[in-house]
């Protein structure tokens, strides 16, 4: 038996939103809400898991209430239970609170069972920061595997796993202990396109909503109160000046090839 | 709609457009008058809305607004609390002379580059502090490390060297990193945007209660508050964000390899090394390490280390567009790099990837074919040297960054390069893989 | 798992306003209903103009426009008679459009649309969103359930409606209809352009929410069967322009080219100056009429909105007939399961309902409209001229009588088209509208 949280985020398609040039601003209008890409091989290894293993699959969100709709999409993937957290006091957390209130709520459903993994994607697309894992992972003192490509074995008896890390540059096996923290790389796979009793089993289950009252949390550890940091300024990437164009007028690629070879030998790219 | 009863109220209102869902000033507002309406938009509950303003300073996009009052509503009981240089009289103490501490990534001996790289942005920092840079050291046997560190410009090395610590794992070094910082408390840590730095920084910043701002672009110190003032992309790279992490210390960031410039070596150069003893012993360690094997043993590729890279996307139509810049970048003594659009179709394997979910990779020279640059690639390799785009459409973004355009077909335009860099530097041909 | 899936009183396949609004009224009925759509959420692949009425959707949302996600309310709608460099311009605003419950609203569809949805959840409806139908399923002639794309995909149930647009493979697939021919699909191709608040008011003569049209002829579709519009919203404007699609392809028109010409009309672009494109979204129109209407209903299933053709091309009205339709299916539907008889003479009585609504009538009326236009193009070219000139030659001021004038724009008229075939013209376009 093994018990397995999975930490998702309901974020903006990233790769839809584009900037207004004119006005520097966000162009979000229409924009769906989908669950962060990364977190879709942690939702396919938790299910995984559960299906070697036995035990339970839970899925733990933190958003605003149309975030359901991301959990229950999770259920249709296959995950058993979904909390959805949310509360005005959440609001305006950065990665330090929000770990806070993530923590909390598996501490929470630690009363209720046993829990011996929490599986986090290796970072969001909207926030980029890989920061909430370890964050949690500290919280709890659950062990911090970060960036696993696969989780090679769990051993249920003596409460240890193995999981193979790919970093940069190297790759390693680890062994640890049980309680532990996981974040899962892409290449543990995505989950199993859902079939449709279990989309429809997802959008019929009731998603119980925590608030920082149910899960022990001060409303100071959390929001803006609990987040040491706070956004100042936010503005358009700076654009470089256009360059040079170098297409030659009939077309020729020869000599727009000569031209440019020209300017490279000018600007020393070439020299050791 | 319709009623305009209470025209004598100046309440918030949110410019939809302008609005990016960070939610400060739904956490700010003291009467909870604001929310977030399905779309993530901020909405203001008119009759709750006290006026107050608050949300008007908070939100950094400037999208909130109070509407036209009454003159007489507005003179009254405006809050007058600028952010004033007084208000920051009093930061947490720092000790007497700030430090900015950069952590020194290694493995097996071998030094990450993206430590030195900070130490270089360290220094300035600390000189607009008035402070000094320090390395933090933790390993075992790597004094030749400490020596490296004085080189890149640190002035003093913490280090802890302990048997324990010989390999990286989260654990010790957490405990050790904690142990340093609280013992020395300093202004300012960076550590490298690796797996091995937002593996240990976010854990550290967790046990410390601090800020922590990842992959920053920009660093610098606000020269009337002193604070850090850390600007990183946000949105996919589709906006900047400043941020400041202003009660708590230290103010950490991890920075991307290859962002800042790397540092002069000055191999004269020397400083203080203070040694301090790790406080864990190997039993009390959860985690072994059962495997370990470097991907340069097994001859994989590394375009971040490339001089110069010959990059594909999309438009190149095939695997046999990449053959054709294989051909150029032999000629060049180059690696070929691609985008997602074709580590996607296949076309190139993933290692390869330059961009937002690949690598960074800051060549002397980039020559984008038939990439048309979306922003989640040009994060990847904007800083550059020099940039080429190849592209059929005069329109691709890519132009708008790239140093030398031009616009044609790639399977005419790459070939006649190839042609011309063989003739005109046939010396050069020596592979960088 | 059940071997056989799911069974629902009613699905219906296709959130748009026809099968929202039909799935609302079955809901709060009690009425045991799924709606299955392909996007990622309901609205997400629907386009319009951008103008809803508030009468036909109010009857299935009463006072939506109290919480509705809405844009402007429309006090003014004009209409333009475009030539090359001239427009003839006719208006009408009133007080009346601007109080409650207001004539007519611009919306954004992908907006409204998810609020509808919003509704027919709350009203006790499921609502399966990313799943594809595919066909529905047939046993001994009757439509009794739905094959989706998904894993152990099939669904039954007593009726399916076929609310899953323009294309319709579900009424397709059932025999119901066939392909639309490209004589009888419009295209339209419309943008959404940001402009400031202040700038949309100074230019549209509009205070506060208020709201204006502009349906503009001729010159705007570039002389081909078709109409162009530009709706106000808060902060940007809808624009648009709609031509039959084998008119496109006859000409050899991209419909991009299309909208590029219409915005560059020197009447118009002064309208859109310094505005940012905000969205460019292009959907097929169901042009056929009366004549291309299918066959609306089969045992266990009926064809509503698009799917079922129901656009009048005249008025431009597409939306409110799908909900309308939406809602006459419902009604047909909740009589069918009284009587526990959901055979294809049961389910007939949804075409009666039609018959007696201003659908029906509005379609009949306008039955040879299409097909009068399409065969006469000189009420796009020539005529529109005739009328500008007109009116240019009154309005200068160069000394010559009034009466003069009169004379010499009747002379030039009757140059370039006999009296006789004039009258033959108008008699015909007047019977294919009348």
């Amino acid at each position: 038996m093994l018990n397995t949280v999975v930490c998702i985020k309901q974020v903006p398609d990233t790769t839809q939103v584009r900037i207004d040039p004119e006005t520097n601003t966000l162009v979000r209008e229409g924009i769906p809400a989908i669950i962060n890409p990364f977190d879709m091989p942690a939702i396919a290894a938790a299910v995984q898991l559960k299906e070697t293993h036995g035990g339970t699959c839970t899925a733990l969100c933190m958003g605003p209430p149309q975030a359901v709709e991301a959990l229950q999409k999770a259920l249709s993937f296959g995950v058993d239970r979904a909390i959805l957290l949310s509360d005005r006091a959440l609001i305006g957390s950065d990665t330090l609170a929000t770990s806070a209130a993530l923590a909390a709520a598996v501490r929470g459903l630690a009363e209720e069972q046993r829990v011996d993994l929490v599986l986090c994607g290796k970072q969001t697309i909207d926030g980029d920061t890989a920061q909430v894992g370890p964050g949690i992972a500290t919280r709890l003192g659950f062990s911090q595997i970060t960036y696993v490509g696969n989780i090679e074995s769990v051993d249920v008896e003596a409460r240890r796993l193995r999981c193979r890390r790919l970093l940069e540059g190297a790759e390693e096996v680890v062994d640890a202990p049980l309680p532990a923290l996981l974040t899962i790389l892409k290449e543990a796979g995505e989950p199993r396109y859902a079939s449709l009793p279990a989309v429809i089993k997802g959008l019929r289950t009731e998603i119980p909503v925590w608030g920082t009252a149910d899960t022990g949390l001060d409303p100071s550890e959390v929001g803006l109160p609990g987040s040491p940091t706070q956004v100042r300024r936010i503005f358009a990437p700076p654009q470089r000046e256009r360059g040079e164009m170098l297409t030659a007028d009939d077309g020729n690629p020869d000599r727009a090839a000569d031209l440019l070879l020209d300017r490279l030998l000018a600007d020393g790219v070439f020299e050791e | 709609m319709g009623n305009r009863e209470d025209k004598q109220k100046s309440i918030a209102e949110i410019a939809r457009d302008a609005c990016i869902g960070c939610e400060q000033c739904v956490g700010i507002c003291p009467v909870d008058a604001i929310s977030m309406d399905a779309e993530d938009i901020a909405v203001v509950d008119a009759d709750a809305c006290t006026g107050c303003r608050k949300c008007v300073e908070a939100c950094p996009t400037s999208a909130i607004t109070m509407s036209e009052g009454e003159p007489a509503e507005v003179a009254v009981p405006e809050p007058a609390t600028e952010p004033a240089p007084a208000e920051a009289a009093a930061p947490p103490s720092e000790g007497p002379t700030p430090e900015v501490w950069v952590f020194v990534e290694h493995a097996d001996g071998r030094p990450a580059a993206v430590s030195w790289e900070l130490l270089g942005k360290g220094r300035q920092l600390a000189a607009d502090l008035g402070g000094r840079v320090c390395s933090v050291l933790l390993g075992h046997q790597v004094d030749p490390l400490a020596k490296e560190a004085f080189a890149h410009g640190a002035d003093t090395v913490y280090l802890m060297d302990d048997a324990v610590l010989a390999h990286y794992r989260t654990q010790p070094y957490l405990h050790g990193v904690v142990d340093l910082v609280q013992k020395y408390q300093p202004a300012i840590m960076l550590l490298g945007a690796t797996t091995t730095g937002r593996d240990l920084a976010g854990a550290v910043a967790t046990r410390l209660g601090t800020g922590l701002t990842a992959d920053c672009t920009g660093l610098s110190i606000d020269p009337q508050t002193k604070l850090l003032e850390q600007t990183r992309p946000a949105y996919g790279g589709n906006i900047m964000a400043t941020i400041l992490c202003e009660k708590q210390r230290p103010q950490m960031a991890t920075v991307r390899p290859r962002v800042m410039d790397m540092p002069t070596r000055d191999d004269s150069r020397g400083g203080e090394i203070v040694t301090e003893e790790l406080a864990l012993a190997e039993d009390a360690v959860l985690l072994r390490i059962v495997e370990y094997a470097r991907e340069a043993d097994t001859s994989a590729v590394r375009i971040e280390d490339a001089n110069i890279l010959v990059s594909g996307g999309r438009g190149l139509g095939g695997p046999d567009g990449f053959q054709m810049l294989a051909e150029l970048a032999n000629a060049l003594g180059g690696a070929v790099s691609g985008s997602r659009a074709a580590v996607d179709q296949g076309w190139i394997e993933h290692p390869r990837q330059v961009g937002q979910t690949g690598k960074t990779v800051r060549p002397r020279l980039y020559i984008a074919c038939g990439i048309s640059g979306a922003i989640q690639h040009l994060v990847g390799m904007e800083t550059s040297d020099v940039i080429v785009a190849i592209n059929s459409d005069p329109n691709a973004p890519i132009f708008d960054l790239a140093t030398y355009g031009i616009v044609g077909d790639v399977n005419e335009v790459v070939p006649a390069l190839t042609r011309v860099v063989k003739t005109r530097l046939p010396g050069r041909g020596a592979p960088s893989e | 798992m059940s071997e056989r899936g799911e069974k629902f009183e009613v699905i219906v396949v296709g959130a748009g306003p026809a099968g929202l609004s039909c799935a609302h009224l079955l809901a709060k009925e009690g009425v045991n209903v799924a709606v299955v759509e392909r996007g990622d959420f309901p609205g997400s692949k629907n386009v319009m103009g951008g103008v809803l009425y508030t009468q036909p959707t109010a009857e299935i949302f009463p006072e939506f426009w109290k919480e509705a996600p809405l844009e402007r309310h429309i006090v003014e709608t004009q209409a333009w008679v475009l030539t090359e460099r001239a427009a003839f311009k006719a208006a009408h605003r009133h007080e009346d459009f601007d109080q409650e419950p207001y004539n007519a609203f611009s919306v954004f569809r992908a907006r409204f649309d998810k609020w509808m949805a919003s509704k027919v959840r709350e009203a006790g409806a499921l609502i399966i969103p990313e799943t594809v139908v595919e066909s529905a399923i047939m046993e001994d002639g009757k439509v009794v359930g739905v094959h989706t794309g998904r894993p152990d995909g099939d669904l039954y149930a007593d009726v399916v409606v076929a609310a899953d647009g323009v294309n319709s493979l579900l009424a397709q697939k059932a025999g119901l209809r066939e392909e639309i021919p490209p004589s009888e699909a419009a295209l339209g191709v419309k943008e959404v352009i940001a402009l400031p608040r202040e700038s949309i008011e100074d230019r549209f003569n509009l205070t506060g929410d208020q709201g204006a049209t502009i349906e503009l002829y001729c010159d705007a579709s570039w002389g081909m069967v078709g109409t162009a519009w530009i709706y106000t919203n808060r902060d940007s404007l809808s624009i648009g322009v709609g031509t039959l699609v084998s008119q496109l392809v006859e000409r050899g028109i991209q419909p991009n080219d299309m909208l590029e010409h219409f915005k560059s009309h020197p009447m118009v672009a002064p309208l859109l100056e310094g505005g940012e494109t905000r969205e460019y979204l292009a959907h097929l129109i169901p042009e056929g009429g009366l004549h291309g209407m299918p066959k609306l209903s089969a045992h266990g299933m009926l064809v509503v909105g698009d799917a079922a053709m129901l656009v009048n091309s005249m008025h431009r009205e597409g939306s409110n007939l799908a909900m309308t339709s939406g809602k006459l299916a419902a009604e047909a539907i909740l009589r069918a399961s009284q009587w526990g008889e959901f055979s294809a003479e049961s389910l007939a009585y949804y075409d009666q309902l039609l018959r007696d609504t201003y659908i029906y009538k509005d379609l009949y009326k306008y039955r040879n409209m299409g097909r009068f236009f399409e065969t006469h193009p000189e009420f796009f070219t020539l005529y529109p001229d005739f009328l500008n000139e007109a009116a240019r030659e009154m309005l200068t001021v160069d000394g010559l009588p009034k009466r003069n004038k009169q004379r010499k724009i009747f002379w030039d008229a009757m140059r370039r088209r006999t009296p006789w075939r004039m009258a033959i013209d108008f008699f015909k376009a007047w019977r294919s509208i009348a």
